[in-house]
């Protein structure tokens, strides 16, 4: 299974601001009532664009901007700290990238949504507090400028500003050497898994 | 060298370091359900894999399933259309199914430690962020992606790196009236939803001790809200005790052997924490969630806070949660006025809850302007719970009783909120929408306090309601 390096994110952005968003608000749990991913980039967010009334509300998700990264296929999305807490639920980064984000930026992520983005070839990186602060000022003022996300050089810039960002080496490590889906590694792993599972006496079969 | 109990389990199940510097780790049990597992058959179909160790995986069927319809089709296609995928999925790779029929199936977090597949010092993995529920036993579980689904079940393994661990130790006697729920929300009140990010929470002392096995369940299983991934205590007595008998427990010779392995995975004396925090049992009281996140939270005599007296970032969350809740801040959330009382989930769903509130139902009423629904969280627990009258109990004082399954702690079956609903709830997220209505609203509490809820029709101190 040969995958992209990905080295670089380099696309328009949209500030998704709060801290805490949880994975219920990205993907409300009706539409998980599902058997396929397929589809699910519509709803992201769904009950916080659309009200109980049906009519649509202020939110980012509705911007022009948001219909133009969706439109691309591309687009860097720049939130607050712990984004994603709450369920393991892989819809969740699966409808933010069905949208069409293929790069995150925030204050810090909940692990299990770190983990499901890395796994889609989608990275999330964190900037200081301060830095932060600066992105997303800069974001909402010039829509028009692409972000660049630089995984391989941790940093984050746009127009004449670059932030230093972080994320977990191995995360990293696997993004810039196409190695983000851990399947292929993990199935040559086969021999010296038999063996540690040999050695695992538990759990008495039927 | 002294060893924690997750750094011996990591250890025992770790098969090799990966080109990224992460450890593949063998997963001894894996749990599906039909919401996060379809999508993963579908990648190993895609790419021609089979699953390597179909024994070690077991699948069960529980947020989807409507808990007061019993016959199929279900009025619902969509969860039927999910049931079916997931027998088909079982079927076909030879996985064992606790299916509805057969008087076993039940929300997974409750299906494993009943069936004694739950075993201390072991490694288990389900596509669900509850999974922790299952470190009761002395395991190291946690919840993983439907990417991570399709890594368990084509190899048996996932690619992880290692938590640091906080031992979280509460020692002294609960007050009456107050329980372990109590005792996990108010450590989320303190360490703070994202606090945990990065650690295994391990749970101890002598609070912990004195627990039983499902109340360090109800403690484990909100180890996520408090932002860890997974949380334990460590295998004593009662986890033997508990697991004796049960379907999968080891047998008759090899019972001994078992024991001796489990009781080896507990931390060593003197080994190293990265962090320590330590809680006392009698400051703690009755506590309830004021807002969107289960951190926020007060003792249920206490004011909601005053948005002053909050920091910046706290501050607007808080904006958002009392928007949302229509509550004041700076006033008591005692008194609120209380729609529908929903006593169910893998957090508060078990026998020992369902006991310990009927004991104090009887002869009370709940009140006419309350939707009271009481929810086992699996079959075999409403079996237990009929056999033992309980269910006569619930239904005289006014709560409808149910079938087992996720029901009102999640949106995806046809219970749910209606509008902005207010509901008295002992399941683990308040999260905006999560019961199923947009402007719906959740307080989370112990079960008796969702009881005191819905005879008085208000947020009530249960102390005051019951003689505890
Ligand atoms: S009861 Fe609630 S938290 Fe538990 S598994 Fe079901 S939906 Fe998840």
């Amino acid at each position: 299974m040969s995958l992209a390096k990905i080295t670089q994110v380099k696309a328009l952005a949209l500030a998704v601001p709060g801290d805490d968003i949880d994975t219920d608000r990205i993907i409300p749990a009706r539409f998980l009532r599902c058997v396929t991913f397929d589809g699910l980039g519509e709803h992201a967010f769904r009950d916080e664009r659309t009200g109980p009334d049906g009519k649509e509300r202020p939110h980012p998700m509705n911007s022009a901007q948001a219909a133009r990264i969706a439109a691309a296929k591309k687009g860097v999305m720049v939130v607050g700290f712990n984004f994603g807490c709450g369920s393991s639920r892989e819809h969740a980064p699966q409808s933010i990238w069905r949208f069409g984000f293929t790069a995150l930026v925030g204050g810090s992520f909940a692990e299990i949504f770190f983990g499901n983005s890395t796994t889609l070839g989608v990275p999330c990186v964190t900037l200081s507090k301060e830095d932060l602060a600066e992105c997303d000022a800069f974001v909402r003022a010039n829509p028009d400028v692409e972000v660049t996300v630089d995984v391989a050089q941790l940093t984050v810039s746009a127009g004449a500003k670059t932030w230093k960002a972080s994320i977990a080496a191995s995360a990293r490590d696997g993004l810039v050497n196409g190695k983000w889906d851990p399947i292929a590694d993990l199935l040559e792993g086969a021999e010296p898994v038999a063996k540690t599972a040999a050695g695992l006496a538990y759990v008495a079969g039927k | 060298m002294a060893k924690t109990l997750f750094q011996k389990v990591w250890e025992a199940h770790t098969v090799r370091k990966l080109p990224n510097g992460q450890t593949q780790l063998f997963i001894g049990t894996h749990l599906i359900h039909e919401v996060t597992s379809p999508q993963a058959f579908g990648m190993l179909r895609d790419l021609g894999l089979k699953v390597k160790y179909p024994h070690r995986t077991f699948a069960t069927v529980d947020h989807i399933v409507p808990t007061n319809e019993l016959k199929e089709p279900y009025s619902d296609p969509i969860a039927q259309e999910m049931i079916e995928a997931l027998r088909k999925n079982t079927k076909d790779y030879g996985i064992r199914f606790f299916d509805t029929t057969t008087g076993t199936q039940g929300i997974v977090h409750m299906v494993g430690p009943e069936q004694g597949i739950t075993q201390p010092g072991t490694t288990i993995a389900c596509g669900d962020s509850h999974t922790a529920t299952h470190g009761a036993f002395g395991a190291i579980a946690f919840g993983i992606g439907t990417t991570q689904v399709r890594d368990v079940l084509a190899t048996q393994t996932l690619a992880l790196s290692p938590l640091k661990v906080r031992r979280i130790e509460v020692n002294g006697k609960l007050a009456p009236g107050v329980y372990a729920k109590d005792v996990i929300l108010h450590i989320i009140r303190v360490l703070g939803v994202n606090g945990g990010i990065g650690y295994a929470y391990e749970y101890a002392g002598t609070t912990f001790d004195g627990f039983s096995l499902e109340e360090r369940m109800t403690v484990c299983n909100m180890s996520i809200e408090g932002g860890a991934r997974c949380g334990y205590v460590n295998p004593d007595q009662k986890t033997f005790d508990y697991i004796k008998g049960k379907p999968y427990a080891p047998k008759a010779a090899d019972w001994d052997a078992a024991v001796a392995r489990w009781a080896s995975f507990a931390s060593d004396a003197g080994c190293q924490y990265d962090d320590v925090k330590v809680f006392k049992a009698e400051d703690i009281r009755p506590t309830v969630t004021w807002g969107i996140t289960p951190g926020q939270a007060v003792f249920i005599d206490e004011k909601m806070p005053a948005l002053e007296t909050l920091n910046a970032a706290d501050r607007q969350t808080a904006e958002d949660a009392y928007a949302h809740m229509k509550l004041a801040p700076n006033t008591p959330i005692k008194g609120t006025k209380v729609d529908v009382c929903f006593l169910g989930s893998c957090t508060n769903g078990r026998i020992s809850d369902l006991r310990e509130v009927a004991k104090y139902l009887k002869g009370r009423k709940v009140s006419p302007s309350v939707k009271a629904i009481v929810v086992p969280g699996s079959q075999l627990t409403a079996i237990q719970a009929v056999h033992e009258g309980l269910d006569k109990i619930y239904i005289e004082a006014g709560f409808e009783w149910r079938g087992a399954g996720c029901s009102m702690c999640l949106a995806m079956n046809p219970d749910k909120l209606v509008g902005d609903q207010l509901c008295a709830s002992s399941s683990n997220r308040n999260f905006k929408g999560r019961q199923g209505s947009q402007t719906g609203r959740t307080v989370l509490m112990s079960p008796l306090m969702v009881a005191a809820a819905a005879i008085t029709g208000q947020v009530t101190d249960a102390r005051e309601v019951f003689t505890v």
